[in-house]
């Protein structure tokens, strides 16, 4: 009779379980939502709601690009980098060489490609794992942007080597992607929404995308199903890289300068948004609304600490451990095997 | 005589998988004895336990006529236990020295006076080389192991086992990356190792090695030892206790058929450092068996046609066109696709329904402008399912949750409804139920019958007498039989797999 009880118990704990690994996500984002705007006037205003979502749109449009990189079985470390590349590279167009607005997105976005495709080829053909060759790449790129500004700030009418005076200035067009507003929502969200849902139709619903996660859940069996796993292990970086740039074009918009330091944080940011991610709904595999809804909840926690008076070191305290209960959805809890590390 | 080593109804179970049922093998000193088996016999499972890995096994191993507790490597090791195992490039530390790695366990045991500089281990270093009759130089001993060829490795793992002692030395399939020369080196090694009187327990499929090297051969079949051999070796009898002989199979139960036009011509395919090129033609209107003991080429035959391995032939001819696949999607392009010997690495991707299992060589008859569409997908699952006799729920079920039956029903079903020319099946009936191996061996039938090339590699030789109706024997990669299934005898086929070089 115990036995039979405990059977019950059991499958009970199971269900719980399966339910937790499914809802529990969604449930937590859910309830602390709640609990802030009933607890925090300032919660309840709609201006608080749109300027948490602006504020989170950068870091996640740049883990939406670490997303392609955890389907196919890696990780991008170079992201907040690159992100950073983009604000100094913008600003630099703009400011010190007087070019358009439309000119330096452009030329931020090729950095950003070119950079994932030097990832590329360290990662995919010259078989550097990739924790470490994104890691070398994120110091060359740190490095690397301070080079042509002489390791300083870019803003308009600094002084440049020769003495003279810069010419040019951030102009009002590139400024306005971040001050732009679609109706009450900022562009930046709107952004956001529009690279989530492209990134989702092309994870889910195309050939690219199917290929993407066979690449990721067994290369060798993608491989003897004719698939050329190398070019799309390749791609993958290259989006990331042009996700962050397109982060960093965002950040750049905002910050309304070249700062050098700009982007640093990103990177863990990014990283963590999108394992968050993968746990979403109990999916288990990376996925571009799981990573929107990673970013949203890091982005309710923190405006919501920050609101109530905590501390600025309260924000990391508090992503961390977002992280780990997400992580803890994912592979303690799950009794599907989750699977985003790298496949060795 | 006093046997070194006398293993006494050793047992191993893993779950409810009985995998050893009652070994009882004894391993003389100063002899070397032969174990043979099939894969899956249970062998090395018997070396783990020989080698303290399995703590938990039934059964008595004795050393010297005394009980011997093997709960560890390391109580193995204390008892004169030593393997050498199969893959060098894991028994060896990279980025130490030759005699670094020689005397290593004696410097992680930290013993006195091997501790220090890499000079002082030098002489010591020496003397082991020399009771080996190696002649490795002071250069030699100072080189990063990392540079040595993987013959070397070889020698050193082996010479790293004996610097011990030790009273058993286990050997798993040592030979499989040398070459000839490099093997009789090796060989050389094991004889004086064995005149010194080291009893050698010594695991291989290379009958020719064992011909040359063996003072007994045993056989192990299914966990159990099922024949014990002196020289001359009966190697057609040893082979029938290896494969099993599960009465004369209900062979073609359809009749045999002939090919007429040939689709796939092979020249010059050279498998292996040592084995010299072959040339190869596969006919349509018949299904060609392949059969060879592992290490004999199959698989490497197999990714040569398929485009999926280094190793490659002279000139290939597909339906009288140049054919030179560099990457399997060349192949499939041409109609030529693999069923890989490995379903779960090769084949599966894990929690993947049957639909997108299916589906992923031929995306493209799928799609619908830029999106795939998920209907057809279902359709053309349902299609394999219906045409394989899945057993399966529907077609979003996970392919892992299945049977292994039908899991490899899948994966040929898959394959089977594109547009094949020439079908390649390796090993397609391994962890495969009676009913699934009828039904795929009907539809290789079935398929060849339509006017298609079909090419199953097996090391069964039940399963060639199944479904092939030409037969290949290949022996250490160079084929040494070529002809029809009603000429020949399940005995010739035997014997020509045991022919020893």
């Amino acid at each position: 009779m115990s036995t039979f009880m405990d059977n019950v118990n059991q499958s009970l704990m199971l269900k719980l379980q399966d339910w937790l690994v499914r809802y529990g996500f969604i449930a937590v984002t859910i309830l602390l939502f709640t609990w802030f705007i009933l607890t925090e006037e300032t919660f309840r205003q709609p201006s608080t709601l749109f300027s948490m979502l602006k504020f989170t749109s950068v870091v996640a449009i740049v883990g939406l690009g670490v997303t392609f990189t955890m389907v196919v079985g890696g990780l991008d470390l170079s992201v907040g980098s690159v992100a950073g590349l983009a604000v100094t590279v913008s600003a630099m167009m703009m400011v010190i060489y007087n070019l358009t607005g439309v000119f330096s997105g452009f030329a931020v976005l090729i950095a950003g490609a070119v950079v994932g495709l030097l990832n590329a080829v360290l990662i995919v053909w010259m078989k550097i794992p990739d924790l470490l060759a994104t890691l070398g790449m994120m110091f060359i790129i740190m490095g690397l942007k301070l080079l042509p500004v002489d390791g300083q700030s870019v803003s308009s009418r600094m002084i440049l080597r020769d003495g003279t005076v810069a010419p040019g200035k951030f102009t009002d067009g590139f400024l306005q992607i971040d001050r732009f507003m679609v109706g009450p929502v900022p562009l930046p969200v709107v952004i956001w929404i529009v690279l989530t849902f492209i990134a989702w139709f092309l994870l889910t619903r195309t050939r690219y995308g199917r290929i993407m996660y066979a690449v990721g859940a067994n290369p060798e069996a993608a491989k003897l199903s004719g698939i050329r796993v190398e070019w799309y292990r390749a791609s993958a970086y290259v989006i990331s890289g042009v996700f962050a740039a397109i982060g960093g074009m965002i950040l750049s918009s905002r910050i309304g300068q070249g700062d050098i330091s700009a982007g640093n944080s990103l990177l863990l940011d990014a990283v963590a948004v999108a394992l968050v991610g993968t746990s979403v709904l109990g999916i288990g595999k990376p996925n571009a609304w799981g990573t929107a809804l990673g970013a949203l909840l890091i982005g309710i926690v923190i405006t919501g600490l920050t609101i109530t008076g905590f501390p600025y070191y309260a924000q990391d305290i508090a992503k961390g451990v977002v992280l780990v209960i997400a992580l803890t959805f994912s592979f303690t809890l799950s009794r599907k095997k989750a699977r985003f590390v790298p496949a060795t | 005589m006093t046997h070194s080593v006398d293993m006494k109804d050793i047992s191993m179970s893993f779950g409810s998988n009985l995998v050893l049922r009652g070994v009882n093998l004894s391993v003389p000193a100063g002899k070397v004895t032969a174990l043979l088996g099939a894969n899956g016999a249970g062998k090395s499972t018997l070396i783990k336990v020989l080698s303290g890995l399995y703590p938990e096994h039934g059964g008595t191993v004795f050393v010297n006529g005394a009980p011997a507790l093997l709960d560890s490597p390391s109580a193995a090791k204390k008892q004169g236990l030593q393997t050498v195992h199969q893959r060098v490039d894991e028994a060896v530390v990279p980025g130490l020295s030759v005699a670094e790695n020689l005397l290593f366990e004696k410097i992680a045991e930290g013993e006195k006076g091997s501790s220090g500089s890499l000079r002082s281990l030098l002489p010591k270093a020496r003397e082991i080389a020399q009771s080996l009759s190696l002649d490795w130089t002071d250069r030699f001993l100072r080189k990063d192991v990392y540079e040595l060829e993987i013959a070397d490795q070889q020698l050193l793992t082996l010479a790293r086992a004996v610097v011990d002692e030790p009273s058993m030395l286990i050997l798993d399939e040592p030979t499989s990356a040398l070459s000839a020369a490099e093997v009789d080196n090796l060989m050389a090694v094991i004889r004086r190792l064995r005149d010194q009187g080291v009893g050698i327990l010594y695991v291989s499929h290379r009958l020719s090695e064992i011909d040359a090297l063996a003072d007994t051969v045993v056989v192990l079949r299914d966990g159990v030892i099922t024949g014990t051999h002196e020289k001359p070796f009966p190697w057609a009898q040893a082979l029938t206790e290896m494969l099993g002989e599960d009465g004369v199979t209900e062979a073609s139960s359809t009749a045999e058929q002939r090919g007429d036009t040939e689709v796939l011509q092979v020249h010059g395919l050279k498998l292996f450092p040592r084995s010299k090129p072959f040339d190869l033609t596969l006919r349509s209107g018949e299904v060609t068996g392949v059969i060879g003991l592992l290490g004999s080429g199959k698989s490497e035959t197999a990714e040569a046609l398929f485009g999926a391995s280094k190793v490659k032939s002279e000139e290939m001819t597909l339906k009288g066109k140049l054919y030179r696949p560099s990457h399997p999607s060349q192949a499939i392009n041409r109609g030529v696709y693999l069923v890989p010997e490995d379903r779960a690495k090769q084949s599966m991707f894990q929690g993947w329904s049957i639909a997108r299992s299916v589906t992923l060589p031929f995306l493209e008859t799928i799609r619908r402008g830029l999106v795939l569409d998920f209907g057809k997908e279902n359709t053309v699952a349902q299609e394999v399912i219906d045409d394989l006799g899945v057993v399966a729920q529907a077609p979003t079920q996970p392919v892992d949750s299945l049977s292994g039956g039908n899991q490899q029903k899948v994966v040929v079903g898959k394959w089977l409804h594109g547009s094949p020319e020439v079908l390649i099946l390796d090993e397609p009936f391994r962890g495969v139920d009676i009913g699934a191996r009828r039904t795929i061996s009907r539809k290789a039938s079935a398929l060849a019958a339509g006017g298609k090339a079909v090419v199953v590699f097996t090391s069964e030789v039940d399963e060639l007498l199944e479904v092939a109706d030409r037969v290949i024997v290949l022996v250490d990669g160079e084929p040494r039989l070529d002809t029809y299934l009603s000429q020949t005898s399940r005995e010739v086929i035997v014997s020509t797999m045991s022919e020893v070089a």
